[in-house]
């Protein structure tokens, strides 16, 4: 039972993992249609943006707390001059962006090789993430992966309310759900694409920032995280936030149980299988958004 | 009609008479595992450029055909009844996996490394095709059956050689590799097998599948209401393609002496479409062209400035396809005649 | 039973009733036209009878059931259709189109092979639609009108004998659609047709029976001057441009 239990939270774990790097993903591709290879490396960004607080502030907590907001911001915008100067030239070529972005990818990786040494690099985590909470006498949970599963439904749950309540998420989904309409009915389309793949972005710096507290800092950080976290919004369904929170957990969790019970290398098979046995019968994702297609 | 078959002819005298002459072993050698890419380009541009498949997974169908070979020629080295190296090296078995035992057979290894490939395909493709994934969808699916591909591989430790691969292969069907006459042989085979996999692909995109193919790539579910299954269409480039990418990924493993999951990940099978992208990904030739060149870039630059070279690859991957979508294909005007027929770029559907 | 029978036919989007039980009859040989005012389910009421919109209700055609077969089956049973904005191949050639329209019986080996001749009932199709000239130009290149005959042609060879019309008239200049409405008549002798259209005019000239649909629902009958008498009709067409020209 215990055993059981243990392997659900790391399931749950690796799932918040994944729900935080798909959740900027669920915008940019889901909403926007945009495939973003540089995802990645906006992750590392983030990654870094922590590392680099820490040769100036000395508190691992405040370091932590403030990246947040500022891998945030360089994230974003760093996904903005993007969308500026390269996505928006292809919008209408979505494969094209996919490998154009890769190019950006190994551009910033080798950056960051250039600027921050090839090797990994450590942050320190604060005093309160590196212990554990002991849930029963032989069961507990670290407390670092606690406070990203917490910061990953934070992170849901303030792009819910933005997409849900504000202005700028009514025109977002207006956008969405049908461009030329929006277009046509005095939205600025372009503006909003750029709100879009700002926030977007953003949430990637922010999955960095939590990344540091578990896993190694490198350049090539970005790389096998994002293959994992575009199949969450692919199977997830596109255009739908609820479709990728759900697709995240459970495959985290089938992930998690099926290499407890197989091994890690077998498991990547199984899951891969099952994913391909769920798209028979769901094609489109787990949620779909219908819009008028044209034959 | 005529000029085709005088393009085929300047690319054989060049191929065996040309580079044969003017390269050293060792560059012959390295001409050699270009043309394995450029083999593999080839199928790529049939599925992207003629079929609107962009498969980021074609390593694993490299890396089938790879291992296929590479098994054969371990056990062929180890001889009879032996273990090859590494699995006594690692000695958790003290007898083959039955699944390597069919290996030892030459010509069931031949098969294998085309036809593996070509039945993984296959069944991959009815279940997703008929299912209407493609577009994004596709390319992110077969990305990431790469990666599992390539994960799968790493742990099996005992059994594939995980990390490492299958390495140090000295013997192609009885002749010594390190005899520099018969690394020559492999670089004729090679040679051979892409002129004739261009044969292959030439009939295809001017036969009426070929037209079919661009109708499918363009409008999709246009041709359903003609009364064709697309799938079916697409289905046959992907499968041909996966055949392609198999056979490069078997003579490979000769002119290299290694196949390993490094060399069929992600990150290669990406790698593998920046050459189509180059050289024109709905064009013939392009793709092989723009493979070799690229290869050659590689090594040219990262033996000089590694860093400078993942710049330049960064940079190959942005600016053709943003500023020359067509590929340097599309700049070439030898051919007007033949250009004419060809498709351009597609105007890509949404997915 | 022969023809196009139609009984209860549904569609909804998302509980949106596009479609709300449609009964039709459109017997071997008719020139049906259907109007109706944007958004009435016309298009909507093609897409379910060739399989592209998931419907309930039934549709035979020539006695056979169509709902719940795929699109390409159904194409095959002989129904084609054109869409509102031409689709047709734009990097293909018009002779591509029509070759590959024509095509969908070959086997495997006459598909890898290259084409050696123009296939004659391609050659008669290209005339047909007076095309010839530029059989050898990317359909891209063609003017409007041009790509509606190159769809209409593609319904020919495809041996369709159904033909069911998205507004091919829509955007053509006056000679184009004289002229459409000419290939209308050669092609009633052989095939039924069934055209939607906003073209009241055209209408008028080309009609055997009308249809008009409004919200999902067929509202009137009849030929064309039983349906231009029908109150109903004019109270639905009521302020609007087309409404004076019925
Ligand atoms: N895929 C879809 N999803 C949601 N609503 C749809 C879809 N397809 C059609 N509709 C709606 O169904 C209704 C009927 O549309 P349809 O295109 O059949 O009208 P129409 O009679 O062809 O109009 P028009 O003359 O403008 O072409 C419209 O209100 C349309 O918005
Ligand atoms: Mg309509």
């Amino acid at each position: 039972m215990t055993l059981v239990l243990s392997q659900l939270f790391t399931g749950i774990s690796i799932g918040a993992v994944l729900l935080l790097i798909a959740l900027g993903l669920s915008l940019t591709f889901g909403q926007m249609n945009v495939i973003n290879m540089a995802h990645g490396e906006l992750i590392m960004v983030g990654a870094y943006t922590v590392y680099v607080l820490q040769q100036v502030i000395s508190g691992a907590g405040w370091s932590l707390l403030i990246a947040l907001p500022v891998a945030f911001a360089v994230a974003g915008l760093i996904g903005v001059l993007l969308e500026v100067s390269l996505i928006r030239r292809l919008y209408l070529r979505p494969l094209d962006t996919l490998l154009v972005t890769w190019g950006v990818s190994l551009l910033l990786q080798q950056l960051a090789r250039d600027v921050f040494g090839a090797p990994n690099v450590q942050t320190r985590a604060p005093e309160i993430l590196t212990g554990s909470i002991r849930i029963t006498d032989d069961l507990a949970i670290s407390s670092s992966r606690v406070f990203i599963l917490v910061l990953a439904l934070a992170a849901v749950a303030a792009v819910t309310l933005v997409l849900r309540t504000t202005p700028l998420g009514r025109r977002i989904r207006a956008v969405v759900q049908n461009r030329d309409l929006a277009a046509v009915s005095g939205l600025a389309t372009g503006r909003i694409d750029r709100l879009t793949f700002f926030i977007g972005s953003g949430l990637a710096g922010i999955a960095g920032v939590a990344l540091t507290l578990i896993g190694p800092i490198g350049p090539a950080m970005g790389t096998n995280i994002i293959v994992n976290a575009f199949l969450v919004v692919v199977v997830g369904g596109i255009g739908q936030l609820k479709g990728t929170v759900i697709v995240a957990f459970v495959l985290g969790v089938l992930q998690s149980m099926v290499e407890y019970t197989t091994t890690t290398s077998v498991a990547s098979v199984i899951v891969f299988v099952t994913i391909v046995a769920f798209l028979q019968w769901r094609p489109q994702g787990l949620f779909t958004l219908r819009t008028r297609s044209l034959a | 009609m005529r000029r085709p078959l005088i393009g085929f002819g300047l690319a054989a005298v060049a191929l065996f008479g040309v580079a044969p002459l003017v390269l050293g072993d060792f560059r012959l050698n390295l001409l050699a595992k270009y043309l394995c890419l450029a083999i593999v380009a080839v199928g790529i541009g049939l599925a992207w450029g003629r079929g609107g498949m962009l498969t980021l997974g074609q390593g694993v169908f490299f890396g089938l055909g790879g291992y296929a070979m590479a098994m054969h020629l371990k056990l062929a080295d180890a001889g009879p009844g032996e273990l090859p190296d590494f699995m006594q090296l690692y000695g958790q078995l003290d007898e083959l996996p039955w699944w390597w035992r069919p290996f030892a057979n030459p010509v069931f290894a031949m098969a294998a490394t085309v036809l593996l490939p070509m039945l993984v395909a296959l069944l991959l493709g009815l279940l997703i095709f008929r299912r209407r994934v493609r577009g994004a969808y596709f390319a992110i699916l077969s990305q990431a059956l790469c990666a599992a591909f390539a994960i799968f591989l790493i742990g099996q430790q005992g059994t594939t050689g995980g990390t490492n691969g299958l390495t140090d292969i000295r013997g192609f069907f009885g002749y010594d590799l390190n005899d520099p006459l018969n690394r020559r042989t492999v670089y004729f085979i090679i040679a051979a097998s892409l002129l004739a996999v261009l044969a292959l692909t030439w009939q295809l995109i001017r036969s009426r599948y070929g037209e079919l193919l661009v109708a499918v790539r363009d409008g999709e579910e246009r041709v359903r209401f003609l009364g064709y299954d697309p799938a079916n269409v697409k289905l046959v480039a992907y499968v041909a393609a996966a055949g392609m990418a198999g056979l490069a990924g078997a003579l490979f493993v000769p002119a290299v002496g290694i196949i390993s999951p490094a060399l069929i990940g992600v990150v290669p099978s990406i790698e593998f479409v920046i050459g189509v992208a180059v050289g024109g990904r709905a064009s013939l030739v392009g793709p092989a062209l723009g493979a070799v060149a690229v290869a050659w870039a590689k090594t040219a630059l990262s033996e000089r400035a590694p860093s400078a070279w993942t710049y330049f690859e960064g940079l190959l991957f942005i600016l053709p396809i943003v500023f020359l979508p067509g590929g340097l294909a599309s700049l070439a005007r030898l051919r007007p005649s033949w250009r004419r027929r060809q498709a351009r770029i597609p105007a890509e559907a949404t997915p | 039973m022969s023809g196009l029978t139609i009984r209860g036919l549904t569609v909804t989007f998302d509980g949106f009733v596009a479609v709300g039980g449609v009964d039709l009859d459109i017997p071997d040989g008719d020139v049906r036209f259907i109007i109706g005012p944007n958004g009435a389910g016309k298009t909507t009421l093609i897409d379910a009878v060739t399989g592209l919109a998931r419907a309930g209700g039934s549709v035979t055609f020539d006695g056979q059931e169509l709902l719940g077969r795929k699109v390409h089956r159904i194409a095959r049973m002989g129904v084609g259709r054109t869409f509102q904005t031409a689709t047709v191949f734009e990097e293909l050639t018009v002779l591509q189109n029509l070759d590959i329209a024509a095509g969908w019986a070959r086997g495997p080996l006459t598909l890898l092979r290259t084409r050696r001749a123009v296939p004659p009932e391609v050659e008669k199709a290209l005339e047909t639609v007076r095309l010839t000239a530029v059989r050898d130009s990317p359909a891209g290149t063609l003017a409007h009108g041009q790509k509606q005959w190159l769809e209409i042609g593609m319904l020919l060879v495809q041996n369709a004998r159904l033909f069911l019309l998205d507004e091919p008239v829509a955007g053509m200049s006056h000679e184009e659609r004289d002229a459409t409405g000419e290939l209308l008549g050669l092609l009633s002798a052989d095939h039924t047709i069934v055209v939607i259209e906003h073209d009241m005019d055209f209408l008028r000239r080309f009609a055997r029976t009308v249809t008009v649909m409004h919200a999902g629902k067929v509202l009137s009958e009849g030929t064309v001057a039983q349906v231009q008498a029908d109150p109903r009709v004019q109270e639905v067409y009521l302020g609007h441009a087309v409404g004076e020209a019925v």
